[in-house]
């Protein structure tokens, strides 16, 4: 089975994101590194990958910066990577995103994309969607668990309310949130083998895309400060702390 | 003229879901023209509640093919619709088969989409909030109509303005060959009691509770208060002690009961986009420094294991 895998490089979780000129966020400088939400779904594809004798190759779209992040995705296994980095895609939104996206992924033949169900940084939770839309093939959002059954994909897709079963006929493309898979630690053997594995660099021209179909269609105006909502009282328990909750919902006529 | 859609969600006995009469509350603000369309088993029962909150026109079909295949069927007649129309805006909730929907169109149809709005000052202008909810943009919608905008639920509050809708009926003339992933099961895993969204005072639970067993206080605390329902942060999610349906946040549901009641739950920026708007808020937590105090009404430093079980003696005793 052909599977790809769509990872995003994204700012260190861990630091605190900063707005740069033009509204964008501020990519330089900042440590980026792979989405923890894409790890479930490398993991996912690995898996699939070893049960059918299948191939990993992992597609994203980021700045040059972003190749650590990819690799950290090959040190967990898999094949090969192709990485879109282009100074035309500095301010890309969904839609120059997913036609580069598909774009990348559609020039070689496959069976399954895996994408993360939102991004940590982006989270709009569409764009896997609008890749399926472009490729032409059948998709499914947010699974908690799936398997290959008679080739086909037997899903368990989340709901408001619970879950549903779905069945996807392949070849399609598959958001998954966490719990599909527990991603696993790359391993110092695969760590160096990641240095090795092939990895292309590709520009919005090798594609055959053009300056029009990447160019932004959203602008920013303004970014504010939310309204803060005011910090209220805090009490320590000393074995009143009950009876204060109690008084609290009583004032607000909800006991 | 600036004609404004709404795409609809409907349950099959017939009733909107909430989002789509915010939705369609707003939509009277920003056109001249409201529309909603509505796809799937229900959708002309739903007429007259989408009518009553300010579709002028409901397009609906009752073909089951929307209920049961993935997004496909939808964006499908959609797109024809829109070819027909031409709306300038369309409007989606931030649900599991609108999102599908909402990124389909938007590949078919070359169109901008905005995710994650919580606001839209005009036909063509989307606010969102970023960084946890800490920061608010706002973003001007270029390229061609419809401009497609995806809302967090609970954005607005859903209010009747007394109208009738004229029903169109649609033909759902859907090629096989877009008759893919299929639901063959639907499985419901919530709790009794109202539910999370509904619910006038939500208590809800995080890793400082300890483990599993220890979540069944917040049931019985739930219980005492009564129209009270039971949430958690993504960490317990994750560690398996309650479904995803249960989770508040970013990636999960967004409330705003009367009270919430934050147990355990350290704040992180994730888990208050998801109840910050609460009306009232109270926190249990043994960090006095913990981040959800910052926007607490009243917080209880304390131990959980503790404070819970009296409360709900404190709640049953007032409630006598
Ligand atoms: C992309 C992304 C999306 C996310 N989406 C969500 C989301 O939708 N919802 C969400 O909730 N999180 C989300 N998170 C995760 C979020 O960042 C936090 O990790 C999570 O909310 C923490 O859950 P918690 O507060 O239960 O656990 P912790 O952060 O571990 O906090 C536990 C708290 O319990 C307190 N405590 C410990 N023992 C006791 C005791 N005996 N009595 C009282 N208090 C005690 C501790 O002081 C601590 O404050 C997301 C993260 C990312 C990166
Ligand atoms: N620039 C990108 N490069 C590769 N994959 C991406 C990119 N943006 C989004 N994705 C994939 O799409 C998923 C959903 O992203 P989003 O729509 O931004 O919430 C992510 O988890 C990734 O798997």
């Amino acid at each position: 089975m052909k599977i790809v895998v769509l990872v995003k490089a994204v700012p260190n979780p861990t630091g605190t994101p900063e707005i740069g000129e033009g509204f964008r966020l501020k990519r330089e400088g900042v440590e980026l590194a792979l989405d923890p939400g894409d790890e479930y779904g490398v993991e996912l594809g690995l898996q699939l990958a070893e049960q059918t004798g299948g191939e990993v190759t992992y597609v994203s779209m980021g700045p040059a910066g972003a190749t650590a992040a990819v690799r950290r995705a090959l040190s967990m296994g898999g094949d090969r990577a192709v990485l879109v980095t282009d100074p035309a895609l500095a301010g890309a939104d969904a839609l120059a995103t997913a036609r580069v996206l598909a774009a990348a992924v559609g020039r070689q033949p496959f069976d399954l994309v895996i994408a993360g169900a939102e991004s940590t940084d982006g989270y709009t939770g569409t764009l896997p969607m609008a890749v399926a839309e472009l490729l032409g093939v059948a998709s499914a959002s947010f699974a908690r668990r799936v398997e290959l059954r008679d080739g086909a994909i037997r899903l368990e897709r989340q709901t408001a309310d619970g879950y549903d079963v779905v069945e996807c006929p392949l070849p399609a493309v598959l958001t998954v949130t966490a719990g599909v898979a527990s991603p696993r630690y790359p391993t110092l053997k695969g760590i160096m083998q990641a240095k090795q594995k092939p990895f292309e660099q590709l520009t919005v021209a090798d594609l055959g895309l053009s300056a029009e179909e990447v160019a932004a269609t959203q602008t920013v105006e303004r970014v504010d400060a939310a309204p803060e909502r005011g910090r209220g009282e805090l009490v320590q328990d000393a074995g009143d702390g009950a009876a204060r909750i109690a008084e609290f919902l009583a004032e607000a006529k909800v006991i | 003229m600036t004609t404004v859609w709404v795409y609809a969600e409907v349950g099959a006995d017939g009733r909107p879901e909430p989002t789509a009469l915010e939705l369609l509350t707003k939509a009277r603000s920003l056109g001249d023209a409201v529309a909603a369309v509505a796809l799937g088993p229900g959708a002309r029962a739903a007429a007259p509640a989408l009518g009553e909150h300010g579709a002028q026109t409901v397009y609906a079909s009752e073909d089951p093919v929307f209920a049961e295949f993935l997004a496909e069927p939808a964006a499908h007649v959609l797109a024809g619709l829109i070819a027909e129309h031409r709306p300038n805006l369309l409007l989606f909730a931030a649900t599991y088969d609108s999102r599908e929907v909402a990124g389909r169109l938007q590949a078919r149809l070359g169109a901008t989409l905005m995710a994650n709005a919580t606001d839209l000052p005009a036909p063509d202008r989307a606010v969102t909030q970023i960084f946890g909810g800490t920061r608010v943009v706002e973003v001007a919608l270029g390229g061609p109509d419809p401009k497609l905008v995806v809302v967090r639920p609970k954005s607005f509050a859903a209010e009747p303005s007394g109208g009738t809708a004229d029903v169109v009926e649609v033909a759902a003339d859907v090629p096989e060959g877009l008759r893919r992933a299929r639901r063959v099961e639907r499985h419901e895993e919530r709790a009794a009691g109202p539910k999370l969204e509904e619910a006038r005072v939500v208590v809800a639970g995080g890793r400082g509770l300890g483990d599993e067993a220890n979540f069944d206080l917040l049931r019985q605390l739930a219980d005492a208060i009564g129209n009270a329902a039971v949430g958690a942060s993504r960490a317990v999610v994750d560690a398996g002690w309650v479904p995803y349906a249960l989770q508040i946040g970013q990636t999960g549901k967004t409330v705003k009961p009367d009270v919430y009641i934050a147990v355990g739950i350290s704040g992180a920026i994730q888990h208050r986009v998801g109840m910050k708007e609460a009306k009232r808020i109270v926190a249990v937590n043994k960090d006095a420094d913990a981040p959800i105090f910052e926007i607490a009404d009243l917080g209880v430093v304390g131990d959980a294991l503790t404070v819970v079980p009296a409360l709900i003696e404190e709640v049953r005793r007032h409630r006598g």
